[in-house]
């Protein structure tokens, strides 16, 4: 199969960027996304010129590292991740556009590359339970309902990779911080810290510079991992709740009646 | 100066060794640890819980990881599953039977000790990741669930859908980044370490190069740990994650630690075969597959029906013909070996002619579509997301791909390499698992590993150090400007080729000839054509650009440029291993049947290799095994 692509090249993040053309033929229908991109880059060098940069690294939709735009779709038209989109999902001689995750709370690093350091800070921010390493209850003496295991599951499988940041009009990561506070928090060992959690955590997201949601849905629609959005409506539950309790504290306890 | 391997494991029964070791080790109070810092290099499985445990305990720590994120280690890929001895399911498992397992299932390679501790402390380890909200699958009581894996008696193996490795590593992550908050951990992503700094003989710290802008700097510390994973990516083609690569272990061999068995390398058979020149990696299949799957080829080399159309006697079911009793269900390397024979006689199926079907139809006629969408409904589905083709309507392919090594550097009891305040935990360690890795253990030993061991054998270490680290001791500088030097080496070699190409061919040679069969005069062969194609490496690269910049030709020429030399070392020592154990067999040691045969007289030991100059021969030392607990005998499937 033959393509055109317009890449987006950067040198770093300080610099203008620009789409580049680029054409590669003869690329196998089963080949990847990332997989035909490392053709090209072989074809680059061996021409004496400089390779795209791009991340990637499980090349199995987990690791959440692949971050490309594509035709101005995260990940791509299929809502797998980039590495799991192949060449045969394309129609022969396809003009592909190619370009980073677009975010401002996500600077251009170079090329494809870009920095999502703020994920990990939203997690710093209270996406944990807090206990350290040793001797601990044994678990079934604590029994988690089935359903409420599986419920947060769907949240817990989020990669971090960002697309619904990157899908958001607004630029919002409350798809991504939803996830981790609707695992936490519906399990019996994430209850105590649920309120702290959903407020630090939407405090730093804030501070991070993502916009808020206004329930667009694009997130959902190209997330790798299918999260729901119901999860964002989760973390607002909580939220309220937490500016509540706070409210409550500042003004002294109140007695229940 | 020769190496001296003491393995350091305490006296006393097995079953209290650990114990007594925890009795007696030297403490470091509470007020004091924030004094020291210790450098944990990875942030996969045992690196993140052991980055983490140890700052919870009050030291100051500083995680490195190539990643953008400390949460995309390799570790977040296993799939499978955890082993613990809960025997929840009261089939009379335990840890000696866990013990048992993995000590047969190593072939005789491993240190007793380190089993038992390992199998002691399996089941702490799912308390401690329920506790940080690891949503493992649960029973209708909303009880923990198991199954069986790999090929063992009981139901001990723990799992989130077929994501444990995600969810383990995600719970380890969190409990870092809590300590990134507290201020008691820093982590250093986009960063790789390029070197390791010895100062008069301890390890004091590391030589790290900024991936973002270049910069080459000295991290100094009172310890280093290095958790950075396995090597099986010299086989260019591997289960791993694309950037997993051994430049850390490498760098701390030539500084003066023992490397061992390096020739042990897991191939797994369950993978999607290669299917063109393009491609960056290979896909693992779960195992479980082989529960229900029936694994055949066709009788005849010129078949070219389409595998639904081929009869029953034209197919050749060759692992149950072969082992009436085991069947499918063989271990791991006897599966490989056995498709790599039916594939060298010419009757592998699929374009490159090097694949095997694993089958199902049977199974759903039997157990119905319905039991096994709830079995395999998902892997199912991802074998069809990649390959476009479904295992509902025409037989999986399946081939082995190098998957683990369970050789790397040689630690003691205390995880202590030969070099003095240097750890080694997880994949990088050559470990508790012989000469082949059972399934589910990996996991387990990497958070047995950082949880509750390294913790504790760093304090002993760290209680005992008399003297500070001087980071401005000379050796910091020296050691920076090695690794410019060699940076400057890669960038200057002015030829015309991509790493890539060089990496491929590497590999090549590699599975041919050191992979799932070895064989003396192969071995010998493939040392000359590593020589003469890393001349051509070094004479014929091309890395654009500059050094101080984001440049991903670099990293992946630096740590080729590790791989060559491992490469020869791992080819050395299958020589040396003249005999056939777990995953390595010498097609000299086999029996008529094609049986792997062990030599307990000569080779119960762990080859650890020294470091001498380069382009010298490195010397080879050994660790005498003995089995007190389980007599050593030879496997049969049959
Ligand atoms: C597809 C697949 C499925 C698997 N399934 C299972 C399973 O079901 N059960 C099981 O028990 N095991 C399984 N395994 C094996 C298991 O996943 C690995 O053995 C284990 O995760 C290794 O963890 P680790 O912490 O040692 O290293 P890794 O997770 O590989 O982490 C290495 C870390 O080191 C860092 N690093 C490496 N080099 C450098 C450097 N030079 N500088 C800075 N940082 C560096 C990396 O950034 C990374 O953070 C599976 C493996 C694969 C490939």
């Amino acid at each position: 199969m033959n393509f055109k692509l317009r890449v987006w090249r950067q040198p770093s993040e300080g610099n203008e960027g620009g789409f580049e053309a680029h054409e590669v033929s003869g690329v196998d229908p089963e080949a990847s996304f990332l997989e035909m991109l490392d053709i090209l880059n072989e074809k680059i060098v061996a021409d004496g010129g400089d390779p795209i940069a791009y991340d990637r690294d499980c090349m199995e939709g987990v690791c959440g590292s692949c971050s490309l735009l594509i035709d101005g779709i995260p990940h791509g038209p299929r809502q797998v991740t980039s590495c799991q989109t192949f060449m045969r999902d394309f129609p022969d001689g396809a003009e592909i556009s190619v370009e980073p995750f677009r975010n401002s709370a996500f600077p251009v690093i170079r090329d494809l590359v870009v920095d999502r350091s703020p994920l990990d800070r939203i997690i710093e921010a209270g996406g944990y339970i807090s206990v350290t390493s040793g001797p601990q209850p044994e678990p079934n003496t604590n029994p988690v309902r089935p359903e409420d295991q599986e419920h947060a599951m769907d949240a817990a499988i989020c990669i971090g990779c960002g697309a619904c940041v990157a899908a958001c009009p607004n630029g919002s990561a409350m798809l991504f911080t939803g996830a981790k506070v609707a695992h936490l928090n519906s399990l019996p060992q994430g209850d105590p810290e649920r309120f702290d959690r959903a407020h630090g955590m939407v405090a730093q997201h804030d501070e991070e510079g993502f916009g808020g949601c206004t329930n667009f849905g694009e997130c959902q629609a190209v997330c790798p991992q299918e999260i729901s959005i119901k999860v964002i409506g989760e973390l607002y539950h909580d939220y309220r709740q937490a500016m509540l309790h706070r409210l409550r504290a500042r003004r002294g306890a109140v007695k229940p009646q | 100066m020769s190496m001296k391997l003491d393995a350091r494991i305490p006296d006393g029964p097995v079953e209290g060794k650990w114990h007594s070791w925890l009795d007696s080790h030297r403490l470091v109070g509470p007020r004091n640890r924030g004094d020291y810092e210790v450098i944990v290099v990875g942030t996969g499985l045992a690196g993140a819980s052991a980055a983490a445990t140890m700052a919870g305990m009050g030291y100051r720590v500083k995680a490195f990881c190539f990643q953008d994120s400390a949460r995309r280690a390799h570790s977040i890929a296993a799939q499978g599953g955890i082993n613990a001895t809960k025997d929840y399911a009261n089939e009379g498992d335990s840890v000696h039977r866990l013990f048992v397992d993995t000590i047969k299932g190593g072939d005789f390679r491993a240190r007793e000790a380190n089993v038992w501790r390992l199998a002691e402390l399996s089941t702490g380890i799912i308390d401690q990741a329920v506790a940080q909200g690891v949503p493992f699958n649960r029973e209708y009581g909303g009880m923990l669930a198991t199954r069986s894996f790999g090929g063992v008696l009981v139901e001990r193996t723990f799992y989130c859908r077929g994501q444990t490795g995600q969810q383990l590593l995600l719970g380890a992550y969190q409990a870092l980044q809590m300590q990134v908050h507290a201020g008691q951990a820093e982590v250093m992503s986009r960063h790789e370490m390029l070197d390791l700094v010895v100062v008069d003989g301890r390890a004091r710290g590391i030589v790290a190069r900024n991936l973002t802008t270049g910069e080459i700097s000295a991290h100094a510390a009172d310890c280093v740990v290095l958790a950075t994973g396995g090597y099986c990516n010299v086989y260019y083609l591997s289960t791993n994650a694309k950037n997993s690569n051994a430049t850390a272990i490498w760098r701390a061999y030539k500084r003066g630690a023992g490397f061992a068995n390096p020739c042990f390398t897991q191939i797994h058979p369950t993978c999607i075969p290669q299917s063109g020149d393009y491609q960056s990696k290979l896909t693992l299949m779960s195992e479980s597959l082989r529960n229900d799957g029936r694994i055949w080829v066709p009788r005849n080399a010129d078949e070219d029906r389409e595998p639904s159309e081929i009869p029953e006697e034209d197919r050749l079911y060759y692992l149950e013909e072969r082992y009436p009793s085991y069947g499918n269900l063989v271990p791991r390397d006897v599966a490989s070996r056995q498709a790599k024979i039916v594939c060298d006689d010419g009757l592998g199926v699929g374009p490159t002619g090097r694949g095997v079907y694993l089958d199902f139809r049977d199974a759903i006629e039997e157990k119905g579509e319905e039991t096994i969408a709830g079995r395999y409904g998902n892997l199912f589905a991802m074998y069809e997301r990649i390959t476009g083709e479904s295992p509902w309507k025409t037989p999986m392919r399946i081939y082995p791909a190098p998957h683990y090594s369970m050789g790397g550097l040689w630690v003691d009891y205390g995880l202590q390499t030969t070099i003095p305040g240097l750890f080694a935990i997880g994949e990088a360690n050559f470990s508790d698992h012989g000469a082949n890795r059972l399934g589910a253990s990996a996991m387990m030993q990497c958070l047995a590993d950082g949880y509750f061991i390294l913790p504790h054998t760093v304090t002993d270490y760290l209680a005992d150090l008399d003297t500070e680290t001087d980071p401005n001791d000379p050796a910091f500088r020296e050691t920076v400007l090695a690794a410019e030097e060699r940076v400057g080496k890669l960038m200057g070699v002015g030829g015309t080729t991509a790493p890539s190409v060089f990496h491929r061919r590497l590999g090549q040679i590699m599975l041919d000839r050191c992979g799932i069969t070895r064989e003396k005069e192969g071995l010998e062969s493939a040392i000359e054509d590593i020589r003469e194609l890393r001349e051509e490496f070094w004479s014929d690269l091309r890395v654009p650009g500059t050094g101080e910049e984001l440049n991903q030709s670099l990293e992946l020429a630096g740590r080729l440029a590790d791989y060559f030399e491992l490469a020869e070392l791992m080819c050395a020592d299958a020589i040396e291993r003249d005999e056939s154990a777990g995953c390595h067999l010498r097609e000299e040691h086999q029996t008529e049947e094609g049986e792997a045969v062990r030599d307990d007289k000569l080779h119960a030991t762990v080859q650890v290799w020294e470091h001498r100059g380069e382009d010298e021969r490195p010397d080879l030392h050994h660790e005498h095994l003995s089995f007190d607990e389980v007599e050593p005998t030879a496997r049969s499937y049959k």
